[in-house]
């Protein structure tokens, strides 16, 4: 049994449809991300998920339960489940209250109780801040206490909105290593939404991208990140070369594409005549001084137009008919002596290529 | 202005030697509007939540009557108090005309509405997020009510500050409610009128200066617990 299941949810305020026709699912102790910009629906897709709002339309399950009735209505199966709101607040009390409150809640006896405020202490690393008052905790240890206290009812789904936005570097690494090691336990499904692509890489067991109240793909980290399903995905997770063309021939899986006057070849299955977008890595492209006979399908000369250099790597740029961006060492850029105006012969393989049609 | 200066050292006079029938007003006038709080409290606390937390029609306009009425006149309520309980009223059958009792009823009522209205404004100026959050970690609508009402507390420490001090400080109402029965429903309030009608005005001052002695002590002490407890939560 799915711990959720969503089918065709739509949720509008007034005029403005924030959700559109969301199909979700996920299974028991899986850990899922939702990506997306600001604005995507993300947190409104959370708060339907948490019982803080209800679908406009569609079919919403959580637990085995059909949620049909007021949010209100379900506190039962509510307390099976806890949300870490975007930029949560602590209680004005001490962090050691503050976890004992979801547990009062669900009328937990007070040898209970503190027997498990304590093991949730040990467990988060946050003892020394047992006794400390909401005022004085930080950004980071308040956003540790706000998944310490979600997690102290033991829910079998847990949502987490945004957990790391607005926390400095440190703080991110201690709250990822928390969720790592609850993600690990596989005892929770967790659902958390962020707006960092290589988090959702880090934890999640799949990752779904949310664009204008749309859920675009959901699909294992490494198929979303090279292997989009759509131009808007591709673009959202970074796809820096992105490319439109005609398919001029299909062999046995190999296609050649007209990319802008140049013949490319990928794999794909699309009959002849097929508009298609392309899409590469820039960690996929190779660059030589000369032509070079190698392995790769695809390889054309072109000219530099710009260089970027960021720490030990660097980001070329190449007009080759069409633009075609590369990345490759510092180190590297010096020995070829690569500079802006200097031609290069731009090489890829044909399997590097990932095509959908328009 | 020796009136004053003599109203002054015969307040001292009267503090000093706890001057018997002094003391029991001054006594009797605390009782009545610590009560009186209490009464308002206990009313206005789950009121406040009940209209904080609900939606309905005319909402706003509540909130505004409730906002208007901060500063009724307290011989209105008086009036108000005296109908309602007199002989002939629909509750003259308990026979609380004159008595401490209904005292303590016309100052509650008299000071629901500040109490009231600055415990909504209170929960109204709390992060929205306080409920979300107790709801979103198991809370029923009722827990997360009462959490909100906890972490407003020093801000309805001010509200009963504001209350405490218009109960006590109220004299229309006390001679209506009360009738300023020597010895039974007298407060400072109604002797100080009562002594400056007689004429003496050193009694009447020394009277107004242990009433505002005992209004400066009670606020003294709980702007040092709402002080205490703000120091605490940070």
């Amino acid at each position: 049994m799915n711990h959720i299941e969503a089918i065709d949810v739509s949720r509008s305020f007034g005029s403005s449809e924030v959700l559109h026709g969301i199909d979700f699912h996920a299974e028991p102790g899986e850990a899922i991300a939702i990506i997306g910009p600001t604005g995507a629906g993300k947190t409104t897709l959370l708060q339907i998920l948490g019982l803080l709002d209800k679908p406009s339309s569609g079919r919403l399950k959580l637990l085995g339960t059909e949620i049909t009735a007021s949010v209100d209505s379900y506190l039962g199966l509510r307390r099976r489940m806890s949300f870490v709101q975007q930029k949560p607040i602590a209680f004005n009390a001490s962090f050691r209250d503050n976890l004992a409150y979801p547990l009062r809640w669900r009328g937990v006896g007070r040898t209970e109780r503190e027997a498990r405020v304590q093991a949730m202490l040990e467990l988060t690393g946050m003892s020394g801040c047992a006794r400390r008052k909401a005022g004085t905790l930080s950004g980071g240890e308040t956003q540790r206490l706000a998944i310490a206290r979600a997690l102290i009812s033991r829910p079998e789904i847990l949502l987490l909105d945004e957990p790391t936005a607005n926390l400095d570097p440190d703080s991110v690494l201690n709250v990822e290593r928390l969720l790592a090691a609850i993600i690990q336990e596989r005892k929770t499904t967790i659902i958390v939404s962020t707006h960092d692509m290589n988090q959702a890489r880090r934890l999640a067991d799949r990752v779904g991208v949310m664009m204008k109240g749309r859920l675009m793909q959901v699909s294992s980290p490494d198929d979303i990140f090279s292997a989009p399903q759509s131009i808007e995905v591709a673009g959202f997770v970074g796809m820096e070369n992105m490319f439109s063309g005609t398919i001029l021939a299909r062999n046995e899986g190999l296609v050649t594409v007209d990319v802008a006057g140049r013949e490319v070849q990928a794999l794909a299955d699309y009959r002849a005549g097929t508009e298609v977008h392309l899409f590469l890595r820039p960690e996929d492209v190779t660059l030589f001084q000369r032509r070079e006979a190698g392995s790769a399908r695809n390889s054309f000369a072109g000219k530099i137009n710009r260089i970027f250099i960021f720490g030990a790597l660097s980001r070329v740029e190449i007009d080759c008919g069409f633009p075609i961006a590369a990345l490759v060492t510092r180190e590297s850029l010096e020995d070829m002596g690569l500079a802006v105006g200097a031609v290069v012969h731009v090489s890829f393989k044909a399997t590097a290529l990932h095509v959908i049609q328009k | 202005m020796p009136e004053l200066w003599l109203g002054f050292l015969k307040a001292l006079k009267l503090l000093a030697t706890l001057d018997r029938e002094v003391m029991e007003i001054a006594g009797r006038s605390l009782a009545i509007s610590s009560l009186a709080c209490l009464v308002a409290m206990v009313v206005c606390l789950p009121l406040a939540g009940v209209i904080h937390f609900n939606r309905f029609p005319a909402r706003r306009l509540l909130i505004s009557a409730i906002q208007t009425l901060y500063g009724i006149p307290t011989v209105l309520v008086g009036l108000l108090v005296f109908l309602l309980f007199s002989r002939s009223g629909p509750m003259g059958f308990l026979g609380l005309l004159f008595t401490p009792a209904l005292m303590v009823i016309g100052q509650a009522l008299l000071i629901m509405p500040v109490i009231l209205g600055l415990t909504i404004s209170a929960l109204a100026g709390l992060d929205r997020k306080v409920s979300r959050t107790a709801v979103s970690l198991g809370a029923s609508r009722f827990q997360a009510a009462l959490l909100t009402l906890r972490e407003a507390r020093f801000m309805v420490l001010s509200a009963l500050i504001m209350g405490f001090g218009r109960a006590i400080s109220e004299v229309g109402l006390a001679l209506m409610a009360g009738g300023n029965i020597r010895g039974y429903t007298r407060t400072l309030t109604t002797a100080i009128s009562l002594e400056t009608a007689k004429g003496d005005i050193e009694l009447a001052l020394a009277l107004g200066m242990i009433l505002l002695l005992i209004a400066l002590i009670i606020n003294i002490a709980l702007n040092r617990l709402q002080q205490a407890g703000s120091d605490e939560s940070h």
